[in-house]
């Protein structure tokens, strides 16, 4: 079974058409995804050569039932260890795998979870993505908020008592440029004590103004690590240079970020060599940026608008529970961050487990936190979803379910200095 | 007994366990001073800073006496801006110096923490770091103006123990300050052995957040480190290395 992504819009001109599906088919008119586009900066970093080397050698049929035992005995646990946990001979052995990752995770947060929200700002994107809602063929109401009505925006998540933002915008430079960007973030910097971005890969001196605007934190989902598979799935745009985007949490570290975050979309390519690599990059870089934080998402793949057939595949929730406490065992330090893309019932069983961060309050469209968060309608156009969510309880629910679970939530635990 | 206090900077306490920050909850801080007769708390400033909600000032009982760290600093500079926010909150003029540059296992950066100590010490704080046990080190925060040392017995959260025993008591025989047993305290017994070798005081959190009875577990600490602390200041007994001692003296030869 393989998802069904090209979707045609009766709204396309002709020219149009002919162009997406001449993208589509013929990959030969499609630009390298290997080579940087002007004004990209390169680093000098030998950490994605270290990360795709594993993740190529990775055989996970070669693991076994004992491979796995061993690995749960062990104390630190070893790559090689990771690897069993990641492969299909591990899946007999969740239940341990929960308890060994539950044991991690209190030793290093506790019964903590963090509460955050993201706040999307614009939707327009560049790029082909075929699997993504903002994808520049797909459909949607588009719209970018002015800096006043992200402010309003700001207003009304933080008077629900949420203090920490991560601010999103669709991947374009042109629409949603740094200087944008950097404003929300010093909007943000007023009503929030943390303020993270998700927005297109940077050059370290962007990175830099943006920190020097009040972000201290930067997201960026690879979505996959096989090259390969990205080339097919990433057909234009900024967004189609995989090496740019693999170095973009380094070069946020390199620009003075306190924190860098990682994902891989799970349910794009094979998603035991995604996870590996994801943990791998985590642990790479950690070496050479030891002071950094660090953490990991784990999202799948959910229906956009217009395509609302696309799903994980082959990752369903006992898989994703697989990789969540293989990463929680590998690497016990990191923040592991479980979204709205699943439902209620995951979040609060895998907070007890391997998770230190949800969201709450969630909306992945462009200005409707009142209409949402009020019930009101604000008489503002609204810009489209960029995926659906499944949980969408609100912060005082989400809190509220956290302490039922036990756990204690954490709004804050950071100084911006 | 009874006049046996901890003194720290001119400030006495009756207590020797110091609650760590880190892993907090409403019933460890309860079982903390209730159980284990805490009356020093820490407090990561960096958690302190929210608005609404349930701040962890609002848990510290009256009477107990707040440590803000600076906890997120990742250097001097930045570890002396937290100290200065955490008076500026009111937290008063304790401070615990935790500097790290390493998420992963949080280790104490001697270097930048001797730096931030002078210049805390020279602005009134009664400056506490937190350390990795080296004695040279050591010596430079006692000329920094350090009002206490604090070495790590092993990583933070770990639960090991005295990993680093012989150079924690290096520090005890020849810092004059009060040494007090920071990070990786997983046990009672752990924390007595500590007390037995004359430190001044043990803190610990993660031992307690993660234990299955927390008041119980506070006892516990309470009694191991009063044990200890008799034991070290009863003298220990001699310890046999080998065996009995040779009942014929070895220097039953000497004549004049």
């Amino acid at each position: 079974m393989k998802n069904d992504f090209y979707i045609d819009s009766d709204k396309l001109s002709a020219k149009a058409l002919e162009r997406k599906h001449q993208l589509e088919n013929d990959a030969s008119c499609r630009t390298s995804h290997m080579e940087y586009m002007p004004g990209m900066e390169r680093i000098d970093s030998d950490i994605l050569d270290s990360v795709i080397a594993q993740m190529n050698g990775y055989d996970y049929d070669r693991y076994t039932a004992a491979d796995v035992e061993s690995a749960l005995t062990h104390e630190v646990c070893t790559i090689e260890d990771l690897k069993a946990l990641l492969s299909p001979a591990a899946e007999p052995y969740l239940e341990r795998m929960a308890a060994k990752a539950r044991i991690e995770t209190r030793k290093h947060f506790g019964n903590t979870v963090y509460i955050f929200t993201p706040l999307y700002i614009a939707n327009y994107c560049e790029n082909y993505c075929v699997y993504c809602g903002f994808n520049c063929y797909n459909q949607i109401n588009r719209m970018k908020l002015s800096l006043e009505q992200i402010e309003h925006e700001m207003k009304i998540i933080a008077d629900t008592g949420m203090e920490e933002i991560l601010i999103l915008t669709g991947e374009s430079r042109e629409k949603s440029n740094v200087e944008y960007i950097g404003e929300a973030c010093k909007l943000a910097r007023k009503y929030f004590r943390m303020v993270g971005l998700e927005v297109y890969p940077l050059n370290s001196g962007e990175y830099r103004y943006l920190h020097e605007c009040g972000a201290d934190y930067v997201t960026v989902f690879q979505e996959t690590y096989d090259s390969d598979k990205y080339e097919t799935l990433h057909l234009m745009g900024h967004k189609r240079v995989w090496p740019y985007r693999f170095e973009s949490q380094e070069r946020a570290l390199m620009g003075g970020m306190r924190g860098v975050a990682f994902a891989a979309l799970l349910g794009l390519s094979d998603f035991r060599r995604d996870a590996l690599a994801s943990a791998l990059h985590v642990h790479y870089l950690q070496r050479k940026y030891p002071h950094a934080e660090m953490s990991l998402s784990c999202p799948r793949l959910r229906p956009i608008i217009n395509n609302d057939k696309i799903n994980p595949l082959d990752v369903h929730e006992r898989q994703l529970c697989q990789i969540i406490c293989a990463y929680r065992i590998f690497l016990p330090y990191v923040g592991i961050t479980v979204s709205s893309r699943e439902s209620a019932q995951f979040r609060d069983g895998i907070v007890k487990i391997a998770a230190t961060k949800v969201s709450a309050g969630v909306s992945t469209g462009i200005g409707d936190h009142e209409s949402k968060y009020t019930g009101r309608e604000c008489g503002e156009a609204e810009g489209d979803e960029q995926f659906e969510i499944n949980d969408d309880r609100s912060f005082d629910k989400m809190y509220g379910d956290m302490e039922k679970e036990g756990l204690q939530p954490v709004l804050n635990d950071y100084i911006y200095i | 007994m009874d006049n046996d206090k901890l003194v720290i900077a001119g400030h006495e306490f009756g207590s020797r366990f110091i609650l760590g920050s880190g892993k907090y909850s409403l019933n460890l801080i309860e079982a903390a001073v209730r159980d284990a007769g805490a009356q020093i708390i820490t407090l990561a400033v960096r958690r302190a800073n929210t608005k609404e909600h349930e701040s962890i000032m609002d848990y510290i009982p009256e009477g107990v006496t707040l440590l803000p760290n600076t906890s997120g600093a990742r250097n001097a500079g930045e570890a002396v801006r937290i100290a200065r926010l955490a008076r500026e909150l009111g937290c008063g003029d304790f401070v615990k110096i935790e500097i790290m540059r390493d998420t992963k296992y949080l280790l104490p950066d001697n270097a930048e923490t001797i730096k931030a100590t002078e210049i805390l010490a020279n602005e009134g704080f009664i400056v506490m770091p937190y350390m990795y046990p080296d004695l040279n080190v050591a010596r430079d925060l006692v000329n920094a103006g350090a009002a206490t040392i604090m070495p790590l017995a092993s990583p933070i959260g770990s639960n090991k123990g005295l990993a680093a025993k012989e150079f924690i008591q290096i520090l005890i025989n020849e810092i004059d300050l009060p040494i007090i047993v920071d990070a990786g305290i997983g046990r009672p017994s752990q924390a007595c052995e500590a007390m037995e070798m004359g430190a001044a005081a043990i803190m610990a959190n993660t031992a307690l957040a993660t234990a299955g009875d927390l008041p119980l577990m506070a006892a516990a600490f309470r009694q191991a480190i009063e044990a200890g602390r008799k034991a070290y200041l009863s003298g220990l007994g001699r310890v046999l290395v080998r065996g009995a001692a040779a009942s014929d003296p070895l220097t039953g030869f000497l004549r004049d």
